[in-house]
């Protein structure tokens, strides 16, 4: 399905982040948007909030976070595309209903304009230091898929990924991105509509009275029940079965999990998008996500004219972690390096796929600013040695 | 890669924001460069001093803040004074010259005043005194092209005050143009 024309500001145009994160939403058919203002997101929902009289959507402005991601899910669950912005405070406010949207399998997009933390921290500054919260934040045990844009041009094109990804998948999605990429304004190219393709949600071909909300085709994903058309469409954050009745069973509670986790252990090599440059034969490999995988590029060139062996990896998903690549790069390579606006998050899954086969090293950062390209020279020349 | 580091300065409500991003929309979408625009947006950005910064490259800019500024765009003498030392020795200085008094820059530094806000009352409002600075800046540093500069400004600024902005731009243009012909710039 290609995207509407109307919906689509094709051209080239000078963008932050922000606006063109709320454009990208736009173009992906999402017509609804519940968000409670917080700096360094606001931008989005000020965006959406303009452009959605123009173009077809409903723009509330809930009273906190935990309705907002209450309010994506439910207009999700009656057919709408829907998407929530916030930052780290909100974030944590959404963790519950976010865990929610998990269980209940609801399609949606939720940005996080990560700023420094904890709490309030520095709420007009860059931080990535959300990305374990975006890994484990809500309870109980499940899997995400996040994405992290380097620019607002990514910003545009990896929101209407991770539409596309959550109607694939059936699931929430996360773009992290951060104050620096959100408030960097850069010029951002918008294609024509027929050259942006969606995903289309996935409903039942079964009539009603056949059909189940859990009941999944061979890929492991069940089709959603339209509303309004006589299907019964019960779903609940409880233990379910295919029903979408709760079921307070051992045997019901694996069948439930299992399937969450599986649709997207299923598909890493589907979801996981990995950018790699001259990384065959290296002997350092550097990898960050997001800014920081901007930012490394100078430190990178620098140390490869010096004739270093260094390549890089770009991981434009974070989350599910490239686990196999990383297993397979630790067994050829001296070092592996993550640069991440953080002290050490994203890290500690790197190093811990590595296994002690190759040596690990952290190039963290407190927040506030992106790193300087020195830092990041420095811990290449010492990853060599 | 030539990449020129632009730090642009004034108080809250100068339209210190604006002016940097005409010019890196400008560089990236009317002239064949690649620019980014950052600002500052703590409690610092409301009010009194309000700075943003714009670095303008024939390639992708990669690390977007400004580390040794070759450019300063000043309309406050507070904004040139935070920033001033944080520029490099052969730096160029484009200031507003009722509201900044530019301290020595040394013999590599050149430094180009120009009186902005007079200019911008006389053509009907002080507020577009930002794009007579613009209209300076680019007739002075020759960093991106006199039409790009123009097409920027006419695609940027508020419905139904293109004319009077385009005035300023031209006014502000002609200043530095007259400068240049008095030999009173090197370029």
């Amino acid at each position: 399905m290609k995207a509407d024309p109307n919906r689509v500001l094709t051209g080239s145009h000078y963008l932050d982040g922000n606006h063109a994160c709320a454009e990208g939403a736009i173009a992906a058919g999402c017509t609804f948007f519940g968000g409670y203002p917080i700096t360094p997101s606001t931008e989005i929902a000020e965006r959406v909030s303009r452009r959605f009289p123009k173009v077809g959507g409903v723009f509330i402005q809930m009273e906190d976070e935990l309705a907002s991601m209450a309010a994506i899910l439910g207009a999700s669950s009656g057919g709408a595309k829907t998407m929530s912005c916030t930052s780290g405070p909100g974030f944590s406010l959404m963790m519950e209903n976010f865990g929610l949207g998990i269980m209940l399998e609801t399609p949606c997009v939720l940005v996080n304009v990560q700023r420094g933390g904890p709490s309030t921290g520095l709420p007009t500054l860059p931080g990535q230091a959300d990305m374990m919260q975006a890994r484990w934040g809500s309870h109980g045990d499940y899997e995400v898929i996040a994405l992290a844009p380097d620019s607002p041009q990514e910003s545009f094109e990896l929101t209407i990924h991770a539409f596309n990804l959550s109607e694939k998948y059936r699931m929430p999605v996360l773009i992290m991105t951060d104050e620096c990429v959100g408030h960097m304004t850069e010029k951002v190219v918008i294609p024509p509509a027929d050259q942006i393709e969606l995903v289309e949600r996935k409903y039942t071909k079964k009539k009603p009275g056949e059909a189940w909300p859990y009941d999944p085709d061979d890929d492991g994903i069940s089709p959603l029940l339209p509303v309004g058309k006589g299907y019964k469409f019960h779903i609940t954050g409880l233990t379910h079965d295919e029903r979408g009745y709760p079921v307070i069973t051992a045997k019901a509670h694996e069948w439930n999990v299992k399937r969450l986790m599986d649709k997207v252990n299923d598909h890493v090599d589907d979801i996981i998008w990995l950018e790699e440059q001259d990384v065959d034969g290296a002997e350092v490999v550097v990898m960050a996500y997001g800014i920081s995988s901007r930012v490394m590029q100078p430190a990178i060139s620098r140390a490869r004219k010096e004739g270093i062996k260094v390549g890089q990896i770009k991981m434009v998903t974070v989350w599910p972690f490239p686990e196999k690549r990383v297993r397979e790069l630790a067994a050829k390579v001296k070092s592996l390096v993550m640069v991440e606006m953080n002290l050490g998050q994203v890290f500690l899954e790197m190093d811990r796929c590595a296994a002690g086969k190759c040596r690990t090293h952290l190039v963290g950062h407190f927040g506030g600013t992106v790193h300087k390209p020195d830092e990041i020279y420095d811990a290449i020349k010492e990853a060599v040695k | 890669m030539a990449t020129t580091e632009i730090r642009i300065t004034g108080f809250g409500g100068q339209g210190v924001i604006l002016l940097g991003y005409i010019i890196g929309k400008a560089a990236s979408i009317f002239s064949d460069q690649h620019a980014t625009l950052t600002q500052s947006f703590g409690p610092e950005a409301r009010g009194s001093a309000c700075s943003a910064q714009v670095l303008v490259s024939d390639s992708r800019v990669l690390y977007p803040y400004v580390t040794a500024p070759q450019l300063m765009l000043a309309m406050s003498h507070d904004g040139y004074a935070t920033h001033k030392d944080s520029m490099i020795e052969e730096c160029t200085v484009v200031y507003e010259e009722d509201l900044v008094k530019p301290f020595d820059h040394g013999p590599k530094a050149k430094t180009y005043g120009i009186p902005a806000t007079r200019f911008a009352e006389e053509l009907g409002h002080k507020i577009v005194l930002n794009i007579v600075m613009l209209g300076f800046f680019g007739a002075v540093t020759g960093l991106i092209p006199h039409d790009a500069l123009r097409q920027a400004v006419e695609t940027s600024v508020p419905g139904g005050t293109e004319e009077l902005n385009l005035k300023a731009f031209d006014k502000g243009f002609e200043y530095g143009m007259e400068l240049k012909e008095k030999g009173e710039v090197k370029v």
